[in-house]
């Protein structure tokens, strides 16, 4: 029989009815991609939903003797004991200040660096000029922190020396209340700027080349095609980096910030993130802690959650 | 200049004043980014070379003065840092190996259309990124596993990375040919093989920035050593980095060692702080270019689906 229309697919998919596959019964013949996948299950599962078990900790007493579940139900009051504590509002403001700073500041960086280098119209000097943005990242913390101290110490650091030049006199950059969130945020741009820029750089090369012939022939100034094309281009990009970032507003870097804190700035250099450790870790106030992690997890949560809702209702570009 | 007047031959229509203008600028701003990220660096190399009093007295700004190789000398000298080295070498290469050997064929299984709990798994691990136990929980779960205080600590415990999982994913599905299975399951090729003799093969580019990316964060990891490592001998690299670089405990035989800022052993202590920065940060630089090539394809990949 010929079908009636030409471009309905003649044969019928389904000629037999079919099982459903599922899970188990295609375990026969996917058991090789089965055993392929198992290593990352176990891993992911123990070191990954064990501790979610663990969380109840944070509601618990912690029995040396029993272990993790067998200690007294608290409920919570070990939340209670951190909001009342005089160090809450400290640890809130430090956190806040920090993380938002590094990310109104740290989160435009990038975008801009892509759209300068994608204005370069030498390709050696691009080139050059990418590999050299990219390198700070792969520097490791303590070298980074490392690198601070020397470089911005009063006494013999060539910035140091620099900033006496100008008359700012024995500022200690890294010892001073005033300038520790600064220094943070510029050293977080400066190493990290270059390596965040690649997926906006992947971004405008994705650009349609017939929209920058046009936009030539219309008479397009070079800023007008940035401002009118490229700019349009990166905006889902950025939703999406935005969004994500936001899910980490209240968890600022825990290993530079710790390595930066000393004694002078503390005041303004202990988060969240350093007090738990050093309650936990260091004084084995176990529940304590666990109940400040969590706290700390759920707004962060909720801040991508949120974001997540904003930028769909607005945009159409979300996460999920 | 010279690179305005060789482009203006190959473009079609007429750059006027504001265009050139336009490049100029970015030109400097390029160049004076280009010289924020070098100088500092550059800046390392020399003082590390240099007489100490000059570096700290900042005469030292473009060249090497009065060189010296005293800072390098203390660090041969000083066990603490071979031992780090050694052990950051040798959690690296296990870690990477594990690393490598746990995510690609989880990738390439999350890749495959016909695996049914495919949805399942992968909203399973994305989860983790976003939400997690907290420090202390997986602290008591790595005393309860026995892993405290052992090398062990820096090799299995998230050895697979949600992230890269999902750039090897996203790899596999889009640019490995779904004929070239057809092909070979039709000559009865069984998964193992085909990932094995065909996909591998064909994924050079992203093995190598995953490869990269798993070695870098272990040879640069500070905090496993740090919540989880009690004894010297276990210690890697990075924790010996801080105890030179920002605890101050410079020379392992105790002379000289605190704060004596300003004084006569704070500046040779600074030399070996600059030598110590660079003997550390040495075996990243040199795998770095050989990889950056693939750079801008991994994450490329990783952005266009993840």
């Amino acid at each position: 029989m010929v079908p009636k229309n030409p471009y309905e697919h003649p044969v019928n998919l389904q000629p037999y009815k079919r099982k459903k596959p599922t899970v188990l019964n295609t375990f026969k013949r996917d058991y090789q991609l089965w055993i392929m996948i198992f290593p990352a299950i176990l891993v992911i599962f123990i070191f990954n939903y064990i501790p979610m078990y663990g969380i109840q900790l944070a509601f618990r007493d912690y029995n040396f003797a029993k272990g993790l579940t067998g200690g007294e139900w608290r409920g919570l009051f070990y939340f209670k004991q951190f909001f009342e504590s005089y160090q809450f509002a400290d640890l809130m403001k430090n956190t806040i200040v920090i993380s938002l700073s590094t990310v109104v500041l740290s989160f435009p960086a990038p975008i801009i660096l892509a759209l300068l280098i994608n204005q370069l119209r030498w390709k050696r000097a691009k080139k050059a000029l990418q590999t050299t943005v990219y390198l700070p990242h792969f520097i490791s913390i303590v070298v980074m922190v490392g690198l601070l101290n020397v470089l911005l110490s009063p006494n013999s650091g060539v910035i140091g020396h620099l900033l006496q030049s100008f008359g700012l006199g024995d500022v200690n950059l890294l010892g001073s209340t005033n300038t520790f969130v600064p220094v943070y945020v510029l050293s977080e741009i400066w190493q990290h700027c270059g390596w965040n820029s690649i997926i906006y750089l992947a971004a405008l090369s994705t650009v349609d080349p017939q929209l920058y012939d046009a936009s030539k022939i219309d008479g397009a100034s070079r800023w007008q095609t940035i401002r009118n094309i490229e700019i349009p281009a990166l905006i889902p990009t950025i939703i999406i980096l935005f969004v994500l970032s936001m899910g980490s507003v209240l968890s600022t870097g825990f290993e530079k910030i710790f390595l930066m804190q000393n004694s002078l700035n503390l005041p303004v250099s202990e988060v969240i993130a350093t007090y738990v450790y050093k309650i936990g870790i260091v004084s084995n106030q176990f529940s304590y802690s666990a109940a400040i992690g969590l706290f700390n997890t759920l707004i962060n949560f909720f801040f991508l959650y949120t974001m997540n809702l904003v930028a769909r209702r607005t945009s159409e570009t979300s996460l999920w | 200049m010279q690179l305005v007047q060789k482009k203006q031959k190959t473009v079609a229509h007429k750059r006027n004043f504001g265009e050139w203008l336009f490049d100029a600028v970015v030109l400097t701003i390029c160049l004076l980014i280009f010289l924020s990220i070098v100088y500092p660096l550059y800046f390392v190399v020399i003082a590390s070379i240099s007489n100490s009093t000059l570096v700290s007295t900042g005469q030292v700004t473009i060249f090497p003065k009065d060189i010296s190789f005293f800072g390098y000398s203390e660090i041969f000298k000083d066990q603490r840092i071979w031992t780090g080295y050694g052990n950051t070498i040798l959690y690296t290469v296990l870690g990477t190996a594990v690393n490598l050997l746990f995510t690609l064929p989880a990738a390439y299984v999350l890749s495959r259309q016909e695996f049914r709990a495919r949805r399942f798994i992968m909203f399973a691990f994305v989860l983790t990124l976003f939400f997690g136990g907290g420090l202390i929980p997986t602290y008591l779960l790595m005393k309860d596993l026995g892993l405290l205080n052992t090398m062990w600590v820096f090799i299995l415990p998230f050895s697979v990375n949600v992230y890269n999982l999902i750039i090897a994913r996203s790899f596999f599905e889009s640019s490995i040919p779904k004929e070239l299975y057809e092909a070979a399951a039709m000559d009865g090729c069984s998964h193992f093989r085909y990932f094995g003799s065909v996909v591998l093969p064909l994924s050079k580019a992203i093995v190598s920035v995953i490869g990269l990316y798993y070695l870098v964060a272990h040879w640069n990891d500070f905090f496993t050593g740090l919540i989880y490592i009690r004894s010297n001998e276990l210690q890697p690299l990075q924790i010996v980095l801080r105890d030179i670089l920002l605890s101050n405990q410079v020379f392992s035989g105790g002379a000289g060692s605190g704060g004596a800022a300003g004084g006569y052993a704070q500046q040779y202590a600074d030399q070996v702080k600059y030598g110590v920065i660079i003997v550390s940060t040495l075996p990243i630089l040199l795998v770095y270019p050989f990889l950056q090539k693939y750079f801008d394809k991994g994450v490329m990949i990783g952005s266009v689906k993840g």
